[in-house]
């Protein structure tokens, strides 16, 4: 699941999963206050990763983790930070906040492809290996 | 106070599985290390119902020939990360082909169609792991957890865990650390 307020990176990132080997079925809302009230309600199936835009109006990416982690039934998702910025900063305080993954959009469609597989890949290992999520960073 | 913690995982993992089957009321006996032997033929709803409470200690039960087969190497290949002798010794296809009693390329082949990755990738990873939780017992340093998992140097040790995380071990135990201290405050 992604939640991104650009049209075109929504599309651009459903359009990558439709050609990843691994079988997804992908959604996307369209900013960060969609996506808390989607993620609040009872009896829905959870995403197993969500990818976060960090800047969206409203509430941001990070506000978002934020909030996630602070809820119980929410806080072990996997959380993929998916932004323009590459600042030191902010990977660091979004790992800091719970994050697992961020990712520095791609400007190729071919690499965003390759990112996104590698991310759904990894992910796979850690659910089906009881490898130990806390320790599950991974900077792309 | 702080407590840090070890883990026998092997010896936590027969404790759970003893204390659960014998909860179910099995004759059983644990073979080696994932693999348990059932003397009376229990049904299948018995089988159902004991893998809904493993479950719950993240253990599962795996069905076919294939998905075992991957668990033994993957088994195979934590054993070996973990064991220095192990992976200092064995070229790994060897000790493969050997511990599974199949040719490295059968296995190699099945690996990859049922995981998604390769098995060179998947040893990487768990070494990588490994690393992870030496780093954050913070006993050893890069330099002997390089040598400790058999890497030629620490270079190349720390160019592996940068590919594989895209942060620097010291990068990942700073982030690790601050964010246990961000969590203790919210408390």
């Amino acid at each position: 699941m992604l939640a991104d307020d650009d049209d075109d990176d929504r599309l651009f990132f459903k359009d990558a999963f439709e050609e990843i080997k691994i079988k997804t079925d992908v959604s996307t809302l369209n900013n960060g206050i969609e996506l808390m009230n989607f993620l609040t309600q009872p009896d829905i199936v959870l995403p197993h990763v969500l990818f976060l835009d960090l800047n969206m109006p409203g509430k941001t990416g990070l506000d978002c983790l934020k909030e996630i982690k602070s809820i119980d039934r929410l806080k072990d998702i996997a959380i993929a930070i998916y932004s323009t910025s590459a600042s030191e900063e902010d990977i660091e305080e979004t790992f800091v906040q719970g994050a697992n993954i961020y990712i520095k959009k791609p400007h190729e469609f071919s690499a965003l492809k390759k990112v996104l597989e590698d991310v759904i890949t990894l992910n796979w290992q850690y659910h089906t290996s009881g490898l130990n999520r806390d320790n599950f960073l991974l900077s792309l | 106070m702080k407590l840090y913690l070890k883990f026998d995982m092997n010896a936590v993992c027969k404790k759970v599985l003893q204390e659960q089957l014998e909860a179910a009321g099995l004759n059983y006996s644990i073979q080696s290390f994932g693999e348990v032997e059932i003397n009376n033929s229990p049904s299948n709803e018995a089988v159902k119902a004991l893998n809904e409470k493993l479950n719950s200690y993240g253990i599962s039960v795996v069905e076919t020939h294939k998905s075992v087969l991957v668990q033994k190497i993957k088994d195979a290949i934590v054993e070996m990360v973990y064991s220095e002798e192990k992976l200092s010794n064995a070229k790994t296809s060897v000790y493969l082909a050997e511990k599974i009693g199949q040719s490295y390329g059968y296995i190699s082949n099945l690996f990859s169609d049922v995981t998604y990755t390769s098995i060179a990738n998947f040893i990487i990873l768990q070494k990588i792991e490994r690393a992870k939780q030496l780093i954050l017992t913070n006993e050893l340093t890069i330099t002997e957890i390089a040598w400790k998992l058999s890497y030629s140097s620490v270079a190349h040790f720390s160019n592996q865990f940068k590919n594989a995380t895209g942060l620097t071990p010291s990068a990942f135990q700073r982030i690790i650390d601050k964010r246990k201290n961000a969590q203790q405050k919210n408390l």
